[in-house]
């Protein structure tokens, strides 16, 4: 859809980070589980995946592009933890939280940025 | 929508802490609660919490937590000679919970910071909601 394009990477940048803080949300909330593993995505590296000028060139039509879905969970890393803890858990709640909040203030900013477009288009639109 | 989600991950994470400073409070308050029988005698209760894993879909991102059961410190009693107390023994022992004041303060120290930062979280979920909602006006 052409609207897509008007609105460029932001839309996933939206999702991922939505889905990133999910992840976070539960780190933080597992933070005294013993055994618990934090995991975490690299959020720059997906992106650059979702990114169009980063798709596989198709020339013939048998070829299949790889699945342009959401980042699946799979690629969920387990953090390396800083200290060891006694009951096998690596959620550094001071860690989680600090990406938490950065997290959330990216997805602030990505709404900024779709907010703007969005306003650029109305104005196209309404041409006054 | 996945910010749904956080709400129930982080509301978990609230009431197994909730949960936790429940039974700090309870072993803080039963500290003197002394018997005449090692049977009878209050022993310190501490939660056991579990990750919520689907086990359908086992990479999910949203895990809560949940308290998987209460267990009974096993440490050994404190043991005192006190033959005038009312609930000595026949040879004048009374017996002690072997509740660690210290360790429980560490404990509710720890399960309020938890609490309180699964608070932000939804704090921050529900803005980060707000102004999605807000999207384009």
């Amino acid at each position: 859809m052409i609207l897509d394009k008007a609105f460029g990477i932001h839309p996933k940048a939206l999702e991922l980070r939505a889905h990133r803080s999910e992840l976070l949300a539960a780190n933080l909330a597992n933070v005294d589980t013993p055994g618990f593993k934090a995991k975490d995505f690299d959020f720059s590296a997906v992106l650059k995946n979702e990114m169009p000028a980063m798709r596989m060139a198709t020339t013939r039509s048998g070829h299949i592009q790889p699945e342009n879905g959401l980042v699946t969970t799979g690629q969920a890393q387990y953090r390396v933890p800083m200290q060891p803890s006694l009951d096998g858990n690596t959620v550094d709640a001071q860690i989680e939280y600090g990406n938490f909040a950065s997290n959330a203030l990216e997805y602030q900013t990505s709404l900024r940025f779709l907010n703007s477009k969005i306003k650029g288009l109305t104005l196209a639109l309404k041409g006054q | 929508m996945s910010l749904f989600k956080i709400f129930d991950t982080a509301a978990s994470g609230m009431s197994a802490q909730s949960m936790r400073l429940n039974l700090v409070a309870s072993n803080m308050a039963n500290v003197d609660s002394v018997s005449s029988s090692i049977e009878q005698t209050y022993r310190s209760r501490q939660p056991v919490f579990r990750a919520m894993l689907d086990q359908l879909n086992p990479d999910k991102p949203s895990v809560g937590v949940r308290v998987a059961g209460v267990v009974e410190s096993q440490a050994p009693l404190r043991r005192e000679y006190l033959p005038d107390h009312p609930l000595a023994d026949g040879n004048g022992y009374i017996f002690r919970p072997n509740v660690d004041l210290v360790e429980e303060m560490a404990n509710m120290i720890s399960a309020s910071r938890s609490y309180q930062s699964n608070v932000e979280v939804v704090n921050s979920a529900k803005q980060m909601m707000a102004a999605t909602l807000r999207l384009g006006e």
